[in-house]
């Protein structure tokens, strides 16, 4: 038989094929779709305008209020309002309004909804976050949403694919963040381009699955189709503690097709931060400079686990956010809230002056929750900073680690934990 | 099919957050998302774009989220079609399944702002009239084509099912 990719291997599995050619256009089976309050009222409208009055599996359609959440106007709780209409006219089983989740890819996997093997569409461009436990997952738009809500199944151009071969160890406080930034900085925001991007290598021991997650979930930002990650015994530890349905691993051929390869000791790479307007926009340290900064978000699809959190919280233990700075801190669940509460990690929050937000996607992408004015700095764990992306079109983004972001609300400018 | 216009020109990387803020993302209205269009990259093309009017881009146009709300925007400015040096992949498919059309073409750094152009799908050729000169286009693959062809994503699904 040919050798394949992992991405591959799970895209002809979903096919019922045993081989599935790079380049080639496929119809395959999903095994979870989801879509939130943005995506999911668009992807409505379409699939009652084609008269669409059932779905292929009332459980394996996630719908996800996080966006827009608690609502932000009366827009907004329509859109929240009609979703919900939806869910319960059809019967979907998987509806989650605010107080029983959370953002979508932070939640999906701690509730076991996705899994090893599978393979997922979602209707929000991060939906690529879970190839960090070995599943293909990939954005789409509301309109390949709606047909897949009636027939489970949607096409795809089986990808190129680019290979990382991670190896050595992150120094101390070095996380995903820093990782998959290095990366977009080196490969550019459309470096992978169509293509499935693979992360293997004796590395990636070292990174636990907020990382994996982190770095997957910006696959995107480079321009990719999915990132997924090799399966090991972190993952399936993983696994094992959320999600009850076997799963099924797929390992790379040793001579798949690679487009391109890279292999990145983990031990060269420092703190990172993009700088405006782009992703790939990189500085090292020396180029930071010392610009005062007016905010600092610690959250997101990208940032907002528990483990974030407890980045956040070392670096801001019996610290004060500098005078002039807002730092608003949001778990991107509310299990991981609620470990924050439990654990003191709110208590260190507060006390250092900053706000704690329930999981909303709020201010990444300019919704609500810490909107920029004119011409204001932002110091952000999200995953975008593009112009205007959260606020005024002359506000600034610079995106980097959970560390990175706390250091820099203590000393109002971009500054890393070592110089506290 | 035929689409002609003139040209609104943009660089590489126009991303989807400046082709329609999130900050309107709370309608699925289409002519609602067409008044703010562009609008944090080029407060003026929602005044001034004109039915048939052609937006051209450089590398990786449509990149970042993957809001359908984007090409329906443009769509529903009255722009024709979107010409680029490439696009992100998202974009790429949200525009096809909703019928927006998009060209992928080196030539389009010779394209001025305000040129005249029109793109023949059926001949598969690219003509800017103002400069005077043609070149060609690739075709869609035969299962895009389809989907051109029924006016959208959902049309061609329906004819499938026979829904």
């Amino acid at each position: 038989m040919k050798a394949m990719t992992m991405t591959q291997k799970i895209i002809a599995k979903h096919c019922g094929m045993d081989y599935v050619e790079q380049g080639s256009l496929v119809m395959a089976d999903l095994d979870m779709i989801l879509a939130n309050d943005i995506t999911a009222p668009l992807a409505i409208d379409e699939f009652e305008k084609a008269g669409f009055d059932k779905v292929f599996d009332k459980e394996k359609i996630a719908l996800v209020m996080d966006h827009f959440v608690p609502c932000k106007d009366i827009k907004s709780a329509l859109q929240v309002q009609k979703t919900k209409n939806f869910a319960t006219k059809i019967g979907i089983k998987h509806f989650y309004d605010i107080g029983k989740s959370g953002i979508e890819h932070a939640f999906l996997p701690e509730q076991g909804l996705v899994k090893a093997g599978d393979m997922i569409i979602g209707a929000d461009s991060h939906t690529c976050t879970y190839g960090a436990i070995g599943a293909f997952a990939s954005g789409v738009g509301s309109t390949d949403f709606a047909v897949a809500m009636r027939t489970g199944k949607s096409w795809f151009k089986v990808p190129k694919c680019i290979k990382f071969e991670l190896y050595g160890k992150p120094k101390h406080g070095i996380c995903g963040k820093d990782i998959i930034l290095y990366i977009i900085g080196m490969i550019g925001v459309e470096g992978a381009r169509y293509c499935s991007m693979e992360f293997v290598g004796n590395g990636i021991k070292y990174l636990d699955m907020a990382d994996r997650f982190t770095i997957a979930n910006m696959a995107v930002e480079a321009g990719a189709k999915n990132g997924i990650f090799e399966v090991d015994d972190v993952t399936k530890k993983y696994l094992d503690e959320h999600c009850s349905q076997k799963y099924e691993v797929f390992t790379a051929d040793s001579d798949a097709e690679y487009a391109e390869s890279y292999s990145i000791n983990l031990a060269d790479i420092d703190y990172q931060v993009a700088f405006p307007h782009l992703p790939e926009n990189i500085k090292p340290k020396e180029e930071w400079g010392n610009l005062p900064i007016s905010q600092v978000v610690i959250g997101s699809c990208t940032n907002g686990r528990y483990e974030d959190m407890l980045a956040a919280a070392e670096v801001m233990k019996g610290r004060k956010v500098a005078d002039g700075v807002k730092c608003i801190i949001i778990p991107a669940t509310m299990d991981t809230y609620l470990k924050c509460v439990q654990n003191g990690l709110a208590e260190i929050f507060i006390n250092s002056g900053a706000i704690i937000s329930t999981p909303t996607c709020g201010p990444c992408l300019g919704g609500h929750t810490g909107i920029l004015a004119e011409g204001e700095r932002c110091v952000s764990t999200t995953n975008r900073n593009f112009v205007g992306r959260m606020g005024h079109i002359t506000s600034e983004i610079y995106l980097a680690s959970p560390r990175v972001a706390a250091a820099s609300s203590i000393l109002g400018r971009l500054a890393v934990p070592e110089e506290i | 099919m035929i689409a002609e216009g003139k040209v609104f020109k943009y660089g590489d990387n126009v991303d989807t957050d400046v082709i329609i803020p999130a900050r309107y993302l709370n309608t699925q209205d289409h002519k609602e998302l067409a008044s703010h269009c562009m609008e944090d990259i080029d407060t003026s093309f929602a005044k001034n774009v004109k039915v048939g009017d052609i937006i051209c881009g450089g590398n990786n146009f449509g990149c970042g989220s993957s809001r359908e709300h984007a090409p329906i925007a443009i769509k529903a400015s009255g722009v024709s079609v979107v010409i680029a040096k490439s696009f992100a992949r998202i974009f790429y498919r949200n525009s096809i399944n909703i019928g927006l059309a998009i060209v992928e073409c080196d030539m389009v750094d010779k394209i001025n702002i305000d040129d005249i152009v029109s793109v023949d799908f059926v001949k598969g050729e690219l003509c800017n009239k103002t400069q005077n000169w043609v070149c060609k286009i690739p075709p869609f693959p035969q299962f895009i084509q389809n989907i051109i062809e029924c006016n959208g994503y959902i049309n061609s699904v329906k004819k499938q099912l026979g829904e």
